[in-house]
């Protein structure tokens, strides 16, 4: 099979002479570890009045449930319905998985969330030899459709929103959900969920893909065409931010990136002579939500502001759906710490009650343990408790939007939407969003952030407690999941088994028939369906990809 | 004549985690190392290959996905096959305590995990090739080290 793993090291020097570290910019700083600036290098001022809000408030904010979205999508919010709480999870088999899942499920959660691992978010079959000692680690194995059955043993897929995490081969994922509801007799517009399918955001922050950005982007089109004729209650991509923010990028970056992603699918739909208004209601967004508590809360509503004013205004869509921007959320893993690991628990606290009041529509809470490891049952379990305290006893899911009309996070809203819209700006002169990525800017926008902020840590400027700043001695520790080795070993001898033993006469043929398609403009889904039903591999059908489109290769530079 | 230090960042396996791996290398360049980062998905084999070509004082490997008791241990042994036998091999990521431990006793040097200065990284490496590579002498210390 034609992958490029035999090419020479990508190894270069750094192309540039040693530049001194930039210069700290002065921020009003208190107590000493206290800088009264945002994550985002905001200035903070002593005092917000009715002078620091916009004059044009009214039009800005608008009310819950009316243009632009401002204060959330709903008139009433989570008066009316709560958020989904949807707890990622994927370690091991499928098997494993199925169990967390039934596991969460009655405990509350009321949406799943699923988490592949290192060499299905690659496009390698588990007995593939980059997939060595990578299988089952950071999320599930699915390499067959077998395990894609297995995964969903017992879970009512008509009943029960899935989100799955999944990118360069999400189209496979896809396939392979909509045959595992086929063969239960479930029809497309009967599931409900979210495939993440957001190429972009791979090539600026998370790093998994198989083909150049521009096929990429193509293929992610073909689903959002896809699902907007036959699945009406699936979310066809998640445009995420989440990524792009633990990448190092500031909430700002993190806001115009994603938004600039979400601009490019947008175009690239309209260019294909899609109707705005079929496929922009099923759009979804996800982003991080980190320790800066009020400028988080800004984010939410810039984002919903921004997205609502493009849709309408630059995009031409009618339909107020097509304006509203929906969003799942998950506190900030990169601001977890490994050192005294209780303590993430009040981190994930803060961070989640600031995507309740910034609106969230689905929230995933992290778990104490993941800066060591996959989380245990026992971490998950206190992170969803997190989510049900919030709900049930804080009493904010009272009134939509509480905090607006603040002086302060009015202002903050306002100069959030602003940082992002120069940026996007920006990219837009570059060409677009394609182009900014095929020449790097973002992705150097953010190691720079993320460069920045460990100076600051290093400097004291910022404490991150029992890191910098009140650290013990100790550890105390606490106890950590474990991969069994051995289940690299079962996972590798089922995919064997599955090609020995499927009839090799429909696989040969839906194969042939996906090559060809690549070589068309076609929407590859029908094929990749075909393929996935002949159970055709994610590694076979990943493989077509690569000797049609090419591998990409990230120029290494930092 | 003194020259600088030399160390090949490297990314090895499935993993796109790339944060870490450029913060420290920004720091070690910033500290007047001369730094080789391999960038994403690189094989142990293609790790080591750009060490020997490179001459690098030291490797460090950065493994956030789970599999360093794999990449750790079988780079260490091609290393050993290609006679680096005074080249340093550490990095950082999610390691557990007693991974990191154990694979001390295979000859991997020191381990770092999330939260470590990058200070604590620089000097590490400093020390060590002082210690067993005579002829580098490092450049002064400047930048983000304290």
């Amino acid at each position: 099979m034609a992958n490029a793993r035999t090419e020479t090291p990508a190894a270069r020097k750094a192309g540039k002479p040693a530049a001194p570290p930039a210069a700290p910019k002065p921020a009003a700083a208190g107590p000493p570890g206290i800088l009264f600036e945002t994550l985002s290098g905001i200035p903070i001022a002593p005092l917000y009045t009715e002078r620091d809000l916009p004059p044009d408030l009214d039009a800005r904010a608008g009310k819950p449930g009316e243009f632009p979205y401002t204060r959330g999508l709903h008139a009433e919010m989570y008066r009316t319905r709560l958020w989904t709480m949807r707890q990622f999870a994927g370690f091991g088999t499928a098997e494993h998985t199925n169990q967390r899942f039934h596991y969460l499920l009655s405990q509350g959660m009321t949406g799943l969330s699923t988490a592949f691992d290192m060499p299905t978010l690659m496009g390698y079959d588990a007995d593939h030899p980059m997939a060595l000692g990578e299988v089952g680690r950071e999320g599930v194995a699915i390499s067959t459709l077998e395990d894609m059955e297995i995964l969903f043993r017992g879970i009512p897929l008509d009943q029960v929103t899935t989100s799955m995490t999944i990118n360069a081969p999400a189209i496979v994922l896809l396939a392979m959900y909509v045959a595992v509801a086929e063969k239960r007799g479930i029809g497309t517009e009967k599931l409900g969920g979210t495939i993440q399918a957001d190429m972009l955001k791979e090539f600026i922050a998370q790093k998994e893909w198989i083909c150049p950005p521009k096929p990429s982007v193509k293929i992610c089109v073909d689903m959002i065409e896809w699902c907007a004729e036959r699945m009406p209650k699936w979310n066809s991509i998640s445009i995420s931010g989440y990524h792009i923010r633990e990448a190092g990028a500031t909430a700002a970056q993190e806001l115009a990136f994603t938004l600039a992603d979400g601009i490019g699918y947008v175009e690239e739909c309209v260019k294909r002579g899609m109707d705005v208004d079929v496929f922009a209601p099923r759009l979804s967004f996800f982003w991080d939500v980190h320790n800066d508590f009020f400028e988080e809360i800004a984010k939410f509503r810039a984002a919903r502001k921004i997205w609502a004013t493009v849709m309408r205004d630059r995009f031409h869509a009618k339909n107020p759906r097509s304006w509203q921007l929906r969003t799942h959320a998950q506190t900030a893993g990169v601001s977890l710490t490994a050192q005294q690991p209780l303590n993430n628990v009040a981190r994930v606290a803060i961070q989640a009650l600031a995507a309740v009041l910034g609106g969230t529509q689905s929230l995933h809470t992290n778990s104490m343990d993941e800066t060591l490891a996959l989380p245990t049952e026992e971490a998950a379990t206190v992170a969803l408790r997190t989510q049900q305290i919030i709900a049930y006893e804080t009493g904010v899911v009272g009134t939509p939007d509480p905090l607006g009309g603040s002086y302060f996070v009015e202002a903050l809203t306002a100069k959030i939407e602003d940082e992002a819209m120069r940026y996007i700006r920006r990219i837009d002169e570059m060409g677009g969003i394609v182009q900014a990525v095929e020449r790097g800017y973002p992705q150097k926008e953010i190691a720079a952030s993320a460069y920045h902020f460990q100076q600051q840590v290093e400097r004291g400027e910022r404490v991150i407690v029992g890191v910098n700043r009140f650290d013990a001695d100790e550890e105390i520790p606490i106890p950590v999941l474990k991969i069994d080795p051995e289940i690299e070993r079962r996972q590798v001898e089922r995919v064997k088994a599955v090609r020995a033993r499927r009839p090799s006469e429909p696989h040969a043929l839906a194969m042939g028939a996906l090559r060809d398609a690549c070589m068309s403009q076609r929407n590859l889904v029908p094929y990749v369906l075909d393929a996935v039903r002949a159970e055709a591999t994610l590694g076979e059908i990943s493989d077509v990809f690569r000797e049609a489109y090419g591998v990409y290769r990230e120029p290494a530079v930092f | 004549m003194a020259r600088k230090i030399r160390v090949l960042v490297g990314k090895a396996g499935l993993d796109g985690h790339d944060r870490g791996a450029k913060v420290v290398a920004s720091a070690m360049r910033d500290a007047g190392f001369e730094v080789i980062y391999t960038g994403l998905h690189q094989t142990p084999e293609m790790i080591v290959q750009a060490a020997v070509q490179e001459d690098v004082d030291a490797v460090a490997l950065s493994i956030l996905s789970g599999a360093h008791m794999t990449l750790f241990p079988r780079v260490l042994e091609l290393m050993r096959e290609a006679g680096l036998k005074d080249v340093l091999l550490t990095g950082g990521g999610i390691i557990p305590r007693e991974d990191m431990d154990a694979l001390g006793k295979q000859g991997v040097g020191e381990l770092f995990g999330p939260g470590t200065p990058t200070s604590a990284i620089i000097d590490y490496v400093r020390a060590w090739v002082a210690q067993h590579r005579s002829d580098a002498v490092a450049a002064p210390l400047r930048g983000a080290t304290r």
